[in-house]
């Protein structure tokens, strides 16, 4: 579609708005980063450039730890809920529709329409019950809590990548192979990894990220970053935080920048 | 070849761990415990100390109420132990693990909620009163009347701090009531009071150690200790008693009936009641402790703080708090619900 | 369709449910079957100290409309359980309107410049999306605070003699949530605006309209669908919000998400709880119905 000239589309103040939204929206984050690397401990007045939050929090073994859940929590997670996602999305895609797909599709993408709140509580009671009935207080609820919201996120992206792909390619494999198995394995696999790898970090993210439902699920011992966060933000101003939020932020940024590579990329 | 190296790794990895000895869960107050206690204390037994945080009593019931909670330890306050007793949530101490229960200074040995000493040890102590940064307002104080009925120069800049024994307690003392009063015409003036005075609060949140010195807030309800180190940091922050009286409380250690590290849970009680010990406790959230001996330890600002030594004219107006009966419970919880609006 | 259609078709009917099952029963087991104890639990009896007692009763239900006055015995209306969902409500819908007065503009200058810079600037928004909530919340605490940026560059500049106290506040709250929800708002909008065909535009103008009549009678309507997307992506999570109203709050301005919390640990009365996440529920289930139907309806009249 050609684009007309810019004068017809251009309305008074719009631009001006919306480069002021620009700017607001990441003042407050670079004044987040710049800050972590101030020598002082306001937030407002400058005193110098100094690594030494960002040693504080390196040495601090609870953030150490924190981490390192985090990530295995959000690596866990991740990667079952990309597996259901996609066996799912091979399911719900490039096939007539049928009954009950309405109600595949609702369960789904439940996360995204409950808030998060009520799924936090429906956990708080119902694995709070099954701890003290089974005595197992370990990782799992977190890994199965997590996995469930994640998948919404992963599927996204698959479904639209498979709704993309045509069947050419594999109907002409169908006369070469025979196996629908080895069809979906040397075929349907390669052309869908784009959006597989794209689920795996927007899931990847969204567990890392996420605050409510960990708080709740967690037994002793169990804490994120995010929930280690929330109780030190509560508490106190400390310039550590500033330190992890910027290193999240680069983190995030960086999967990011990926995942938009990796759906750009047209076959 | 391969899977002989993974398993050899395995086996490495297995002695090594085998080694990392205990850990233990202790739940307890945020901002409470020093970590250098917990250093030295895993120095000495290899036991390795994971903390959760909770802000108040009632949180800290609830969570462990609601099963599943993982903790071994908990720091409740002094009314609230026998709750914890009622509802088989604490198990009694076997004191023959515990070498240095002697050590309890004799004042808080027979308690009324714990007589003997047979389910907590002593962890702080202190007191709830009112705090104030002086650049905001050079009057009086030592008076409730700074949250309750807010001075000019204090309107919308007090924060309450969401604890609500200690709250309903304050106003209960202000309008000349009893704590745990099951007069209904000294509630509904409690009740009234509270619902009217808080349009004038800034907010009801914790933190306020590093909120008050980071001059975000200019006066709270909250405890002499935290306040103390507020005022380090902050020498504007002065710490009042109020005059028509204000809570004292103390917080044991106990030991949560489901535990999963008892022997570890032991040792760490054990551990506190050293006098060396004891006194780091409190080095750090500067409260007293109720370990004898352990004056010496002690930080020396801790010696004459006008938040630690209360004046005498005041001292009388403070009450330890009882426990509350099931109906008086239930009337402070409603009367916060409703305040909470 | 002939037998082998018809199984052809059972087939993959089949192959659909089995490949949907394991997403289906994590979702089940860890996300949408808990639900229904949660509904179970609000036509219980509170415990003492937290918990419940097995008994059925409709207290929570008539606690979220009626409190039972605790000194003389009436009911009245629960102003206290109402006037937090009513807050709750306001806020969301100032939010969502905030949000469509800036997002708005900002789609509009995103979907009218170059390819390039398009795919940039949509980067550039989706960003702060992607970024830790507590992040993006705790960097708006660092602004608005009394010795935050904005007041310490405030009181430099003279503007002002004392910090303004803007932390604590319902209005701090509000700027949170709009800060946090803003891409949501932009995304849809500028979906919705990028299908917008700009010879319209060139028509209003020949009409001898002015650019006002052009945004009112011509721009909006047709960018209805990407509107209430925006609005509804707002509207449902600033509803729920738990994270930026516990920082920015200050524990006095709760919300319906902080309340619930209240209820679970404090306030010792699940069942009232859980009455109230199932109310959360009914309204944005009601919510995405409104959307629903106007999205279908949009949809009818093509473009």
């Amino acid at each position: 579609m050609v684009r007309k000239e810019f004068s017809i589309a251009k309305l008074p103040g719009f631009s001006l708005i919306a480069v002021i939204v620009f700017v607001a929206l990441y003042l407050p984050i670079m004044m987040l980063v710049i800050y972590s690397f101030n020598s002082g401990k306001s937030v407002a007045i400058w005193e110098g450039f100094s690594l030494q939050w960002y040693v504080k929090a390196w040495a601090n073994e609870q953030v150490k730890e924190v981490t390192l859940r985090s990530v295995g929590l959000a690596l866990s997670a991740a990667t079952f809920s990309t597996i259901a996602a996609t066996l799912a999305a091979l399911g719900t895609t490039r096939r007539p529709a049928f009954k009950g797909q309405m109600a595949i599709f609702a369960l789904i993408n439940q996360p995204l329409m409950v808030p998060e709140i009520v799924t936090a509580v429906a956990l708080l009671i119902f694995f709070g019950a099954l701890k003290q009935f089974t005595g197992y207080q370990g990782m799992g609820y977190l890994v199965a809590a997590h996995t469930a919201f994640c998948i919404p996120f992963a599927y996204l992206p698959i479904q639209a990548r498979l709704n993309g792909m045509d069947n050419t390619l594999e109907t002409a494999a169908a006369d070469l192979y025979g196996r629908s198995f080895q069809i979906f394995r040397r075929i349907t696999l390669p052309l869908l990894m784009p959006g597989i790898l794209a689920g795996f970090m927007l899931a990847f993210v969204t567990s890392l990220d996420d605050v409510v439902i960990t708080l709740f699920v967690k037994s002793a011992g169990q804490d994120t970053l995010p929930t280690y966060m929330l109780a030190q933000i509560r508490r106190s101003i400390t310039t550590e935080v500033n330190a992890i939020s910027t290193v999240l932020l680069a983190a995030t940024v960086l999967l990011l920048i990926l995942f938009f590579i990796l759906t750009k990329k047209k076959n | 070849m391969k899977r002989l190296s993974y398993l050899a790794l395995a086996l490495i990895t297995s002695a090594s761990m085998a080694h990392a000895s205990g850990e233990l869960q202790l739940y307890n107050w945020g901002d409470y415990t020093n970590p250098e206690l917990l250093a030295k204390f895993e120095a000495q037994t290899g036991i390795k100390v994971t903390i959760t945080d909770y802000d108040s009593n009632d949180t800290a019931l609830a969570k462990v109420q609601a099963g599943g909670h993982g903790f071994d330890l908990v720091v409740p306050s002094a009314n609230y132990v026998p709750i914890w007793v009622s509802e088989g949530l604490i198990q009694p101490l076997d004191l023959s693990k515990l070498s240095n229960h002697g050590n309890i200074a004799p004042e808080w040995m027979n308690v009324t909620w714990d007589d003997g000493r047979k389910y907590s040890v002593p962890w702080q102590w202190g007191s709830t009163g009112v705090a104030v940064n002086v650049t905001a307002y050079s009057g009086d104080v030592n008076t409730s009347s700074i949250f309750l009925d807010p001075p000019a120069e204090l309107i919308g800049k007090v924060n309450v701090t969401p604890e609500m024994n200690d709250v309903i307690s304050l106003a209960t003392m202000y309008v000349g009531g009893e704590p745990c009063t099951e007069d209904k015409e000294v509630l509904k003036k409690v009740r009234d009071l509270l619902v009217a005075a808080k349009p004038k609060w800034l907010s009801m949140d914790y933190g306020m150690t590093e909120k008050m010195a980071a001059n975000d807030v200019m006066a709270s309800v909250y405890w002499n200790g935290a306040i103390f180190r507020a005022r380090l940091q902050n020498p504007n922050v002065k710490y009042g008693y109020p005059k028509e009286g204000y809570p004292l409380w103390m917080d044991s250690v106990a030991l949560l009936s489901d535990a999963q590290n008892v022997e570890e849970a032991y040792k760490f009680m054990d551990f506190i009641m050293v006098p060396e010990n004891a006194a780091l406790v409190s080095a750090f959230a500067r409260y007293a402790n109720g370990i004898s001996g352990s004056d010496p330890f002690m930080p020396a600002d801790m010696k004459d703080a006008p938040e630690i030594l209360i004046p005498d004219e005041l001292k009388a107006a403070g009450h330890f708090l009882p426990t509350c009966s099931a109906e008086a419970q239930a009337f402070n919880t409603a009367i916060w619900t409703e305040l909470q609006k | 369709m002939s037998a082998s259609e018809n199984l052809t078709r059972k087939t993959s009917i089949k192959n659909a449910w089995l490949l949907s099952s394991p997403a289906l029963v994590i979702l089940t087991l860890a996300a949408a079957g808990p639900l229904l104890i949660v509904l179970v639990y609000s036509f219980l009896l509170p415990g003492q100290y937290g918990n419940v007692k097995w008994g059925f009763s409709l207290d929570a239900w008539v606690g979220i409309f009626f409190t039972k006055d605790i000194f003389d015995g009436t009911y009245q209306m629960a102003d206290a359980h109402l006037s937090i969902f009513w807050r709750s409500i306001k806020l969301s819908i100032l939010t969502t309107l905030i949000s469509l007065l800036i997002g708005f503009p900002t789609a509009w200058f995103i979907a009218t410049r170059s390819p390039t810079m398009r795919t940039f600037l949509l980067f550039l928004i989706t960003i702060p999306f992607w970024t830790n909530l507590l992040i993006r919340t705790f960097a708006i605490n660092q602004i608005i605070r009394n010795e935050g940026l904005l007041n310490t560059l405030l009181l430099k500049v003279g503007l002002i003699q004392n910090p303004i106290e803007m932390i604590y506040t319902d209005f701090a709250v509000l700027i949170g949530m709009a800060y946090v929800y803003l891409p949501l708002m932009v995304l849809p909008l500028f979906a919705s605006i990028d299908r917008f065909n700009m010879s319209f535009l060139e028509a209003g103008y020949d009409l001898y309209a002015t650019r006002w009549q052009v945004l009112r009678r011509i721009i909006i309507p047709v960018t209805k669908p990407g509107i209430i997307a925006g609005s509804i992506l707002v509207f449902i999570p600033s509803l729920g919000a738990y994270v930026t109203p516990r920082l920015l709050g200050g524990g006095k301005n709760m919300m319906i998400g902080n309340f619930i919390e209240l209820l679970f640990g404090q306030g010792r009365n699940w069942p009232l709880g859980a009455a109230l996440s199932i109310s959360l529920l009914a309204v944005v289930m009601a919510a995405l119905l409104i959307y629903v139907k106007f999205a279908n309806k949009g949809n009818s009249h093509g473009t």
